[in-house]
């Protein structure tokens, strides 16, 4: 391995910041301890650009990007935290909100939601778009764990960690824009599913979505943090 | 200086707001300094009166008559407080929504009912067909979430309110709290 890099400067939030060629905008952002805002990114798995809440600005461009997948460019200026941004970003969540029938007080992930915590963040008190209301099944044939479309905001993460990490490629989307659904294999029931029974996408889900049948109330902590330990061992065999 | 007068109105909630307001304990006689509390299912004055200063509301709009009572309120109060998710957000009282409320009925008075099976025409108020936060009907001045808000955000957020002081709300509270 050559030990030459290809080193990139660039300025974030008025800090001048080093990256290696090809990082992404939210790597570079994380070293520098620079707090961008994400949902549907986890460390340990491939980014989509997905939840649209780690929008950039980038003097000179009209376009926002996504700080997942936009890579370093050199003398790039970045902005992450404009008013434009956070406008944004609360508009975001509030479509995740509306889209779908998220009642925190009596959901699984109460307390431990990153769609919650989010909310809560980016200061939000109200949701100012009429909720949709659909009427959304719950898939409970698995013997260990429940799929609640009610709560599910389309990150992906558990179809990424299943096809990625797991290697068995259960989940998959179907159907387009708001009719989209998570589907397992192709569209069974869960528990009839070749579903590994692993529970990782279990882990990764960052809403009440996906859940432990043991879980009641709102005790569901979620544990995502094995995932990048467990690609640099896999990496290093 | 004459004391604020509040109210408190309770639509389609479950009371554990108020319960929770009355959590405050001992901290109540401290509010009863500053305010007078001129309406409210605690007292009991039937009529909502013409000045009100603050308004707390608890519930979602779910009936015809919570629609009346919240377009009054919001008429007579300088200041309406949405108090509690179900009023900000439906919350559990908005479960009913992808059913629909003939097959809630149903369920309640025909199918799980042992004698006089019958859908209640008179006295009770007729049912929206979708439950809905109040800001969908009236102008919210104040959001404060929580299922139910805990008596310590009342405290923190009521003082605010009354004395004017600033109010970060998001740092206290949020949805499902």
């Amino acid at each position: 391995m050559s030990t030459e890099t290809d080193v990139k400067t660039l300025v974030i939030d008025e800090h001048e910041v080093s990256a290696r060629a090809g990082q992404t905008l939210l790597e570079v952002a994380k070293e520098n301890e620079i707090n961008i805002p994400t949902l549907c990114h986890l460390d340990g798995l491939s980014d989509v650009g997905a939840c649209r809440l780690c929008l950039v600005e980038i003097k000179g461009s009209n376009k926002l990007l996504p700080a997942c997948v936009a890579t370093v460019q050199e003398g790039m200026e970045v902005s992450t935290n404009t008013e434009r941004l956070q406008k944004h970003r609360r508009t975001i969540l509030e479509l995740l909100f509306a889209e779908r029938n998220h009642i925190c007080s009596v959901c699984v992930a109460n307390g431990h939601c990153e769609l919650q915590t989010l909310g809560q963040e980016q200061g939000l008190t109200h949701v100012r778009l009429p909720y949709r209301n659909p009427e959304l099944s719950v898939d409970a044939s698995h013997e260990r764990f429940t799929l609640d479309h009610n709560r599910c905001i389309l990150c992906t993460r558990c179809v990424r960690v299943c096809s990625e990490i797991e290697g068995a490629h259960v989940w998959d989307v179907m159907g387009r824009g708001i009719d989209s659904m998570i589907i397992s294999d192709l569209h069974e029931e869960w528990g009839k599913s070749t579903c590994t029974r692993c529970g990782k996408c279990v882990q990764v889900c960052p809403t009440g979505a996906l859940f432990d049948k043991s879980k009641v109330g709102s005790d569901h902590p979620k544990y995502p943090d094995f995932l990048p330990y467990l690609n640099l061992m896999r990496e290093a065999q | 200086m004459s004391k604020l007068k509040l109210a408190t109105v309770w639509l389609d909630g479950c009371s554990g707001c108020h319960m929770s307001f009355l959590d405050m304990d001992e901290r109540l006689l401290e509010l009863a300094k500053l305010v007078d509390l001129v309406y409210s299912p605690l007292v009991d004055t039937k009529e909502f009166p013409d000045q009100v200063d603050i308004a707390l509301v608890e519930g979602a709009v779910s009936s015809v008559d919570d629609e009346k009572k919240i377009k009054k309120v919001r008429d007579h109060s300088k200041m309406l407080v949405a108090m509690g998710d179900c009023a900000i957000t439906g919350n559990v009282s908005s479960m009913r929504n992808p059913i629909g409320p003939e097959a809630i009925l149903n369920r309640a008075y025909i199918q799980n009912a042992s004698a006089q099976r019958q859908i209640p025409c008179v006295v009770v108020p007729r049912l929206l067909k979708i439950v809905r936060p109040i800001h969908e009907f009236v102008k919210v001045d104040v959001f404060l979430p929580g299922c139910p808000p805990s008596a310590d955000t009342f405290h923190t957020a009521l003082m605010a309110l009354v004395n004017g002081g600033p109010l970060d709300i998001p740092a206290l509270t949020r949805f499902g709290a």
